[in-house]
């Protein structure tokens, strides 16, 4: 994390950069496919759907531990060390489709997690797992503050920027290292859940 | 594709802001830690005091932010308000879904009530720290 810090010039904007595609802020293309998701999972928490449950959580939680740890641990510091029109240009086309998944999926996978937790009687005071999932609403608290507080405001402001008919670079790099630090402490937290939800799954 | 990245002196990066954003995410950490009590101790009861001070704390918080914010002159208030709107959308519709786990759960009464009024925080906080990162450096 230190090495990308330094590679991002801290001051300065990038004069003579070119700018990159103009991004679209929302794929407006995904949003039935986001519907058809959230009805379905409306319909398995109404209908106490097991299988339904599972699928959601399962699926959901495998998706975003997964793209949390890739972005914040592999393509994070890679993107870190690109230049900055480079990064502008991966920005342009990876942002906007994060700005679709993620909450999708983080909603897909807490709403679930929550009814197949009072199904199993997981929340019981007297369950094994209520120490448990208490240590993971902690930390899952603490990553959607961090999500929602800044990566997802760094992400829609460079967004915003590139969308300028000159975008500043500088606006860009100071948002994108934001960007970077904070999905690598969410990648690191996503280990943690992995380890509590295994626990949960087995005890 | 070929216009050249802006060289102009970055205003926006060192213009003095009032600390919206920082008094929001105070805000929505005392509404997530609301949350996590009252989840917590789901289905049974749990002692309301706890969240409801929370909640105040949570709602000062984003008032005397808003009120810092409604006192800035040269801000680009169209795309706050823009961004503002579209992200409460899709953060009501989050809360929504969240409150709509507790009623299917069961949840009534006083703990149902704290419960809508943190997600009514919840929807707000997130779309307000996105409005305003985003309106913050963009040009009025």
């Amino acid at each position: 994390m230190t090495d990308q810090a330094q590679v991002i010039p801290a001051s300065g904007p990038a004069i003579g950069m070119e700018a990159p595609p103009r991004p679209q802020v929302v794929p407006v293309k995904g949003l039935p496919i986001v519907a058809i998701l959230v009805v379905a999972l409306v319909i398995c928490i109404a209908e106490d759907w097991r299988w339904g449950l599972d699928f959601f959580h399962v699926a959901g939680g495998a998706l975003w531990t997964s793209i949390d740890l890739f972005v914040g641990l592999a393509i994070g510091p890679i993107l870190g060390r690109l230049s900055i029109p480079a990064r502008a240009e991966f920005s342009a086309r990876f942002m906007p489709k994060m700005v679709l998944i993620m909450p999708t999926v983080v909603l897909l996978t807490l709403a679930a997690g929550f009814q197949l937790a009072l199904k199993l009687h997981n929340l019981d005071a007297s369950s094994p797992n209520h120490t448990w999932l208490l240590a993971s609403f902690v930390i899952v608290g603490v990553m959607a503050v961090i999500a929602l507080g800044v990566l997802e405001p760094a992400n829609i402001a460079v967004l915003f920027e590139m969308r300028k008919p000159q975008p500043n670079g500088e606006i860009i790099g100071k948002l994108m290292r934001r960007f970077v630090y904070t999905a690598g402490i969410l990648g690191v937290m996503q280990i943690a859940t992995v380890v509590i939800m295994t626990r949960v799954a087995t005890q | 594709m070929t216009a050249p990245v802006e060289s102009q002196p970055t205003e926006s990066l060192s213009r003095r802001l009032p600390p919206v954003a920082e008094l929001t995410v105070a805000s929505l950490v005392l509404v997530v830690v609301g949350g996590i009590f009252m989840a917590s101790y789901f289905p049974r009861r749990p002692p309301l005091a706890v969240p409801i001070s929370l909640f105040i704390a949570s709602g000062i918080l984003v008032v005397v932010g808003m009120v810092m914010l409604s006192q800035v002159h040269d801000f680009a208030w169209q795309t706050f308000t823009l961004v503002g709107r579209w992200a409460l959308l899709a953060y009501v519709l989050q809360a929504g879904m969240i409150e709509y786990a507790f009623v299917r759960n069961h949840a009534s009464g006083a703990p149902l009530v704290v419960v809508t009024l943190l997600l009514l925080l919840f929807a707000v906080d997130p779309p307000l720290i996105i409005s305003f990162t985003v309106a913050r450096y963009q040009s009025t």
